[in-house]
């Protein structure tokens, strides 16, 4: 196979190729370059080591950022499985109308994250949404004031970011249990072992795989999260909830700081690494070292 | 992956089962809640939005708030609505698609079938790709297209979402054609056939299933993307999500929520009729996105 001339082959990947080195590697090396730059609003090539990222670390509103994205990652996170996977258990309980609720939990995630915002925006609006609901029907005490609360606001991105994602866990989930051995279950119910404790104990421990890869791909958007924040509460109140990625698009294109940004971006990318290192080595060298023994 | 649950249905409802389905329904209705606001809300008149509570269903209907936000609703200083949006969009997308999801076919062809010493560390960087924040590709890029002559312009903003969807794209079809049989390849080579005549002649044909696949997340990512569209199609390029973005987000005059969810379910008509038209694609195309080696 491999001794086929290839030269065809060589030119069709080529513009894969030249993406790869150019835009992927070539980019990562230009922002870092950059970073160590005093550049304001064109880049020059004025090196200052790194105090960009000195800057950086000491600036209130990129710690604010770096916690949000903590909260947000976690909430998001743990949210998104234990609903996914509680969804994906509940649909497979042979349910009448399946496929309907399937259709249901998963629409969302057809949509935009602007829409996604957008409409939560609405729905949580403090003077109209679902808070006066709750006051016209005698429930005074109610409070749903998120939005405009410096310490809940990115709950409420939060909310809608589960809301939007959860449908995707569920479909990963549901795609392992689908997979599960009937004969599993049937020894299962013969040990006579409770429904809940075989999902928690035996099944969930079986579908590691898929729970993995569902951590991994949730976790690498997080960092991203950009235009769900923007159209939600566009970073307020005040700064509350700023997120790494709006401050980079802050000082690249409001600020033009770019010497900032460019760092920023830097740490970005280094925590997506540190996030997916750990996978990829468990994806494809731990388990191809014990595929092969 | 099987999605039909085997084993007969439960024949009588337990108090057991009747707690799933409540629990069920109201996962349901969480889920639902946003969409039915977002049409009720669409279709009440401002004074009915102001008085009434945000769940109730309008008492006349009022239809005003759709033509508007298609064709009338503000954006800065231009009020022409969502319309040049919605057909830049179009413009964007559907070329796009067919670039990006042929580029990535032939990808997948060339590593199934071709593979040449190093062609699969050029596919490690590609898919690494997938994972690098966009923020930190955003200005280099920028500057490449810049120097191409191409910022800020259609041809600029489909090479950007060519770039973007292709690790992901290539993965796909990559793994679609290394399952199929290789001695079909095989025979093909005996007949004769090279590089671009098996492709046309035996590949194509077989593409069906995974190109429906490809179109589907290629469709619903391009049409929800906000960054990219922001960054690099320009002011006379600008998608809809933007536009979107633009009309909810003014900061003077009345805000017009009636207006704003007329257009935000605008915005998501394309994705959300992809989804209930492809159904189970969807699915599928969930699933193989998740990066499965």
């Amino acid at each position: 196979m491999s001794k086929f001339r290839n030269i065809a082959s060589i030119i069709a990947l080529l513009p894969m190729i030249i993406i790869s080195l150019t835009v992927f590697i070539g980019c990562i090396i230009y922002s870092f370059i950059y970073s160590l730059t005093n550049s304001k609003l064109i880049p020059v090539t004025n090196f200052v080591g790194f105090d960009q990222y000195d800057r950086l670390f000491k600036q209130r509103k990129w710690d604010v950022a770096v916690e949000n994205i903590f909260i947000y990652g976690f909430v998001f996170t743990i949210g998104c499985l234990i609903i996914g996977f509680l969804l994906a258990v509940l649909i497979d309980q042979k349910i009448r109308g399946e496929s309907l609720f399937r259709t249901i939990f998963l629409y969302p995630y057809a949509m935009s994250f602007v829409v996604t915002g957008l409409v939560w925006k609405w729905v949580l609006n403090p003077t109209f949404g679902l808070e006066n609901s709750m006051h016209m029907w005698g429930f005074s005490w109610f409070q749903l004031d998120w939005l405009v609360n410096r310490d809940l606001a990115i709950y409420a991105v939060c909310i809608a970011a589960v809301w939007q994602g959860a449908g995707f866990v569920m479909v990963l989930m549901l795609a392992g249990l689908r997979g599960i051995d009937e004969d599993i279950w049937k020894s299962l119910s013969i040990e006579g072992v409770a429904k809940w404790k075989s999902y928690v104990f035996v099944i969930l421990p079986m579908l590691r795989p898929m729970v993995v890869t569902a951590i991994v791909l949730i976790a690498a958007g997080v960092v991203k999260v950009y235009d769900l924040i923007l159209a939600l509460t566009s970073g307020g109140p005040g700064y509350a909830t700023t997120t790494p990625a709006m401050y980079v698009m802050e000082n690249f294109f409001q600020r033009a700081n770019l010497g900032q940004a460019f760092a920023a971006s830097i740490i970005m990318f280094i925590s997506v690494v540190c996030i997916l290192a750990p996978w990829a080595f468990y994806e494809f060298y731990l388990r191809n070292k014990y595929a092969t023994n | 992956m099987n999605s039909i649950p085997s084993g007969p249905r439960p024949k009588h409802l337990t108090i057991g089962r009747i707690g799933l389905y409540c629990f069920i329904l109201v996962c349901a209705i969480f889920f639902l809640m946003p969409l039915y606001v977002m049409i009720i809300t669409s279709l009440k008149d401002m004074d009915e939005i102001r008085a009434a509570n945000i769940l109730n269903l309008p008492k006349e209907l009022s239809f005003y708030s759709w033509p508007k936000a298609w064709s009338q609703a503000c954006t800065g200083f231009v009020c022409e609505g969502l319309k040049p949006g919605f057909f830049n969009s179009v413009k964007i997308t559907v070329p796009s698609v067919i670039v990006s999801v042929g580029l990535s076919a032939i990808n997948g062809y060339a590593l199934a079938f071709w593979r040449f010493r190093g062609a699969y560390f050029f596919f490690g960087l590609c898919l690494f790709g997938a994972f690098i924040p966009y923020q930190v590709m955003v200005y280099p890029l920028l500057k490449i297209e810049d120097a191409l002559g191409i910022y800020s312009t259609l041809p600029g903003i489909i090479l950007v979402h060519t770039i973007f969807g292709m690790p992901i794209l290539t993965l796909i079809f990559r793994n679609f054609y290394a399952s199929l049989p290789i001695d079909l390849f095989k025979a093909a080579r005996i007949d004769g056939g090279n590089f671009v005549k098996i492709f046309i002649y035996v590949i194509i044909p077989m593409s069906t299933p995974i190109t429906i696949v490809a179109v589907i997340l290629q469709v619903t990512g391009i049409w929800n993307d906000f960054l990219l569209g922001l960054v690099f199609a320009g002011r006379d390029n600008q998608p809809m999500t933007v536009q979107l973005n633009n009309i909810v987000q003014v900061d003077y005059g009345v805000a017009e929520y009636n207006v704003d969810m007329s257009a935000t379910i605008l915005t998501s008509l394309v994705p959300l009729f992809v989804y209930f038209i492809s159904g189970r694609w969807f699915v599928r195309g969930i699933a193989a996105g998740a990066i499965k080696g």
